[in-house]
C-alpha cells in the first residue's frame, strides 16, 4: 500500500433533489490495479465516474484522480484519464480512423504522430480492415473496440470504462476482456470498469467492489467480497464419499463453524463459517467411509449477488 | 571565524541555488503554459475545421445553398433587366442613373414577377440559419458523441463555441462571396461601376445579414440545447421564425386598428404617442428591425424610420441621405439586433454550461 492511490474518493454525496444516487463512497486504486464496479443498474455507477471525471459536481465529499481534484481541474484529470460511456457513440460519416484521429486532434497530438499511433491502435483492437470504413457501418462490438482505441489515443495513465460489455456477443466480450487485461499488464494502465455483468468482471478484475444503492458494500477480491457479505456460510465444501450415512452426517454437523449439511447429488456440500476441510476429511476417514473427493467451492460473483440479493429482503426485515 | 565564514558561504550558496532553481522553474512553468495554450488553440480549431467540412458536405446544407444562390440569381437577373431596359430607353436616363444608386436597386427592384434579392435574403437567411443550428447539440448528444468529447481536455464552452463559429463562418464565406459576385455581375451587365459610397452600403448590408441570421441560428443552437429531439427543436425555431415573420405583423395591425382609430385620441401628441407605441411593437420583432434597418442603407431616399409630422417635412430638401447619416438612422436598430443575438447565444452557452452530461438520458 506504500504507492499513492491513482483513484481515491473520500465521503463521495451526490444528491439529486431528494435521491441520493451515491451516499458516502471511499474507495482507494491503486496503480495498474483493475478495479471492477459492479452493481445493478441505477446503482450510481455512472454518477460515480462522471464525478471522477468532474463532469458532475460532488455534493460533498473528494475526489482525487492521480493526485488532481477534477472538480477544480477537470482538464488535467482528461489529459490523464481515457473514458469510454456505456453507450459510445462516433460520427457516422466518418471514417473510424477518422475518428481517432479527430480525438487526437483534441488532445493535441500532431498528425504524423497521431495517424502513426491511430494504425497502432486500430491494429491492436483488429480493426485495420475496418479503419476505412464509415463508423456509421460498425457493429456494436466494432463500436466498442473501436472507443477503445478512442480511448488509448492520448496515452491515459487510466481509463474507466462504463458498461464496456453491455450488448456484445459472447466472443466479442471475450475479446474486448482480453484486450483490457492486456492493456493493464504491459502498459500498466490502471482500469476502472463497471458492469452488471458478473461473470464478465470477475474474470479479469484484482478487485471487485460491490455497489448498490449509492453505497459500496463490500470490495475486495471475490473471496472476501464472499466473507463480508456472508459472514455466516463464507465457505462451501463439497464432499462425496461413501458410504454416507445419517450418523456420519451429525457428526460433520458437529464440527464447530459448520452450519448446515445439504444433499447433492453425488455427495454433501457442507456450509461452514471458515475453512475446516481437514476437520471434515479426518471425521470421514474416522469413520470408516472412503473419501473420494473433497473440494472448497470458489464462490463465483454470480452467486455471491445472487445470494446477496436473495438476502435482502431478509436482512432489511431485521 | 573560518566555519562562520562557510555557514555564511554554505547560506549564500542556498539562496543562490534556490533563486535559481525558481527561476527555471519558472521559465518551465512559462514554457508549459504556451505550449497547453497552442494545445487548446489548436483543439479549438479542430473543432472548427471539423464543424464546417460536416456542414459543407450535408446534404441538408448542399441544398439550401443552392436554392439560396438559385433565387438569388434569380432575383438578380429580373432586377438587372429591368434596370438594363430602363438605362437602354433613353441617354438621360444613364446620366440620371449615375446619381441615384442604381447599384443599389440590384438588391431592392423587382418587376413583380419575383421578389427582390432584399426580400429572398430576408426570407431564406433565417431557415439557413436554423438548419445549421437546431441540431448542433441534441444530434452530438443523442448520438452518444457528447460525452465521448466531454471526456477530451478542451474545455466545455469549445464544443458549443465551436459550432457557433463554424456556422457564423459558412455564413460569412457564403455572403461576402455572394454580395461581391452581385456586384461583379453588376458592372459587367449594367456597366455602371459602384461608387464607393455604394460599395459601404453594401458592405453593411452583408454584415448586418450576417447578424440576422446568426440571431437565428443561435436561437437554433438555444433550442438544440433546451430540445432533446433534433425535430422538436428545428419545429419550435420555425415555428419563432413563422411567427415573428408573418403573424407577429398581423396582431401588431389588428391591435393598431382599434388602437389608433380609437375616439378617444384628442391631441396631436396623443396621437403621435399612440403610434409611436405600435412602431415601438413592431420592432420588438427582429425580422421587422431587419427589414428597417436594410431599407434604409439600400435606399438612400429613406430619411427616416420613425413617425414625422407635415410640420417637420416642410423645408426639407428631397435628396438622398449621405452614408453617414443613414448609418446613424439604423443605429439602434443594428445595436438591438446584436443584442438579440448575443442574449440569444448567452442563453444557450448558459444552459449548456449548466447541463448534466449523460451518456444516456
Amino acid at each position: 500500500m506504500a504507492a499513492p492511490a491513482v483513484i481515491e474518493l473520500d465521503n463521495l454525496c451526490k444528491t439529486y433533489g431528494d435521491h441520493r444516487a451515491v451516499d458516502h463512497l471511499s474507495l482507494s486504486i491503486q496503480k495498474g490495479e483493475i478495479f471492477g464496479l459492479l452493481g445493478p443498474n441505477g446503482a450510481g455507477k455512472t454518477t460515480t465516474i462522471l464525478m471522477m471525471l468532474g463532469l458532475t459536481e460532488p455534493t460533498s465529499g473528494m475526489v482525487r484522480v492521480c493526485g488532481i481534484d477534477p472538480v477544480r481541474n477537470p482538464i488535467e484529470v482528461k489529459r490523464k484519464v481515457g473514458y469510454l460511456p456505456d453507450d459510445v457513440g462516433f460520427y457516422h460519416h466518418m471514417t473510424g480512423l477518422e475518428n481517432l484521429l479527430y480525438t487526437a486532434a483534441l488532445n493535441g497530438i500532431p498528425r504524423a504522430e497521431a495517424e502513426k499511433r491511430a494504425w497502432e491502435l486500430l491494429e491492436k483492437v483488429d480493426l485495420t480492415d475496418a479503419a476505412r470504413k464509415k463508423a456509421g457501418t460498425y457493429s456494436r462490438g466494432m463500436r466498442q473496440r473501436l472507443g477503445l482505441a478512442d480511448v488509448l489515443m492520448k496515452r491515459p495513465e487510466v481509463i474507466i470504462l462504463d458498461e464496456p460489455t453491455l450488448g456484445i456477443d459472447p466472443e466479442g466480450v471475450r475479446e474486448l476482456l482480453r484486450l483490457i487485461r492486456d492493456l493493464s499488464r504491459h502498459e500498466g494502465i490502471t482500469v476502472l470498469l463497471s458492469s452488471h455483468q458478473l461473470h464478465h468482471v470477475q474474470k479479469i478484475c484484482d478487485r471487485v467492489g460491490l455497489f448498490v444503492g449509492g453505497r459500496l458494500l463490500a470490495e475486495g477480491n471475490i473471496e472476501r467480497l464472499a466473507q463480508q457479505l456472508f459472514l455466516q456460510d463464507a465457505y462451501v465444501i463439497h464432499v462425496v464419499a461413501s458410504p454416507l450415512d445419517a450418523s456420519l452426517r451429525s457428526k460433520i454437523e458437529a464440527i464447530p463453524g459448520v452450519n448446515k449439511v445439504e444433499q447433492t447429488e453425488d455427495g454433501w456440500d457442507v456450509y461452514c463459517q471458515t475453512d475446516v476441510s481437514a476437520a471434515i476429511s479426518q471425521t470421514i476417514i474416522e469413520s470408516g467411509s472412503s473419501l473420494f473427493h473433497l473440494s472448497r467451492r470458489d464462490f463465483g460473483l454470480d452467486e455471491i449477488y445472487h445470494r446477496y440479493f436473495e438476502g435482502r429482503d431478509v436482512r432489511e426485515g431485521q | 571565524m573560518y566555519v562562520k565564514a562557510s555557514k555564511e558561504e554554505r547560506w549564500a550558496n542556498d539562496v543562490f541555488s534556490y533563486v535559481k532553481r525558481w527561476s527555471e522553474r519558472l521559465k518551465v512553468g512559462a514554457l508549459d503554459e504556451k505550449k497547453r495554450a497552442r494545445g487548446a488553440n489548436s483543439a479549438f480549431s479542430a473543432i472548427v475545421k471539423k464543424e464546417l467540412a460536416d456542414y459543407l458536405t450535408s446534404w441538408r446544407m448542399i441544398i439550401l445553398i443552392a436554392l439560396i444562390l438559385l433565387t438569388c440569381f434569380g432575383s438578380l437577373y429580373t432586377a438587372m433587366t429591368t434596370i438594363r431596359d430602363a438605362l437602354d430607353s433613353s441617354e438621360e436616363a444613364k446620366e440620371i442613373a449615375k446619381g441615384a444608386y442604381l447599384f443599389l436597386k440590384l438588391f431592392t427592384v423587382s418587376d413583380g414577377t419575383l421578389p427582390s434579392f432584399l426580400t429572398f435574403v430576408s426570407f431564406l437567411g433565417p431557415l439557413l440559419g436554423i438548419a445549421l443550428g437546431f441540431d448542433a447539440i441534441n444530434s452530438e448528444r443523442n448520438r452518444g458523441t457528447l460525452s465521448r468529447l466531454m471526456a477530451q481536455p478542451i474545455p466545455r464552452d469549445y464544443v458549443i463555441n465551436g459550432k457557433f463559429v463554424a456556422a457564423l463562418l459558412l455564413n460569412a464565406v457564403l455572403f461576402l462571396s455572394l454580395g461581391l459576385l452581385v456586384m461583379a455581375l453588376g458592372i459587367l451587365v449594367l456597366g455602371i461601376p459602384p461608387t464607393f459610397e455604394e460599395f459601404a452600403r453594401m458592405v453593411c448590408f452583408l454584415l448586418l445579414c450576417l447578424v440576422y441570421i446568426a440571431f437565428w441560428l443561435n436561437l437554433g443552437i438555444l433550442f438544440s440545447v433546451v430540445f432533446r429531439q433534433a425535430a422538436t427543436s428545428a419545429l419550435s425555431s420555425m415555428a419563432v421564425w413563422l411567427f415573428f415573420n408573418l403573424f407577429y405583423s398581423m396582431i401588431v395591425e389588428v391591435f393598431a386598428k382599434s388602437f389608433l382609430q380609437s375616439d378617444a385620441i384628442t391631441s396631436v401628441e396623443q396621437a403621435v404617442g399612440r403610434q409611436e407605441l405600435v412602431l415601438g411593437l413592431m420592432r420588438l420583432s427582429p425580422s421587422y428591425l431587419f427589414n428597417e434597418s436594410t431599407t434604409a442603407l439600400l435606399s438612400p431616399d429613406v430619411r427616416t424610420l420613425g413617425i414625422v409630422t407635415v410640420e417637420q417635412t416642410a423645408g426639407a430638401v428631397a435628396a438622398p441621405l449621405p452614408f453617414s447619416q443613414s448609418l446613424l438612422l439604423i443605429w439602434p436598430q443594428a445595436t438591438a439586433l446584436i443584442a438579440a443575438t448575443l442574449i440569444c447565444f448567452a442563453v444557450a452557452y448558459w444552459l449548456f454550461m449548466r447541463q448534466e452530461i449523460r451518456a444516456s438520458g
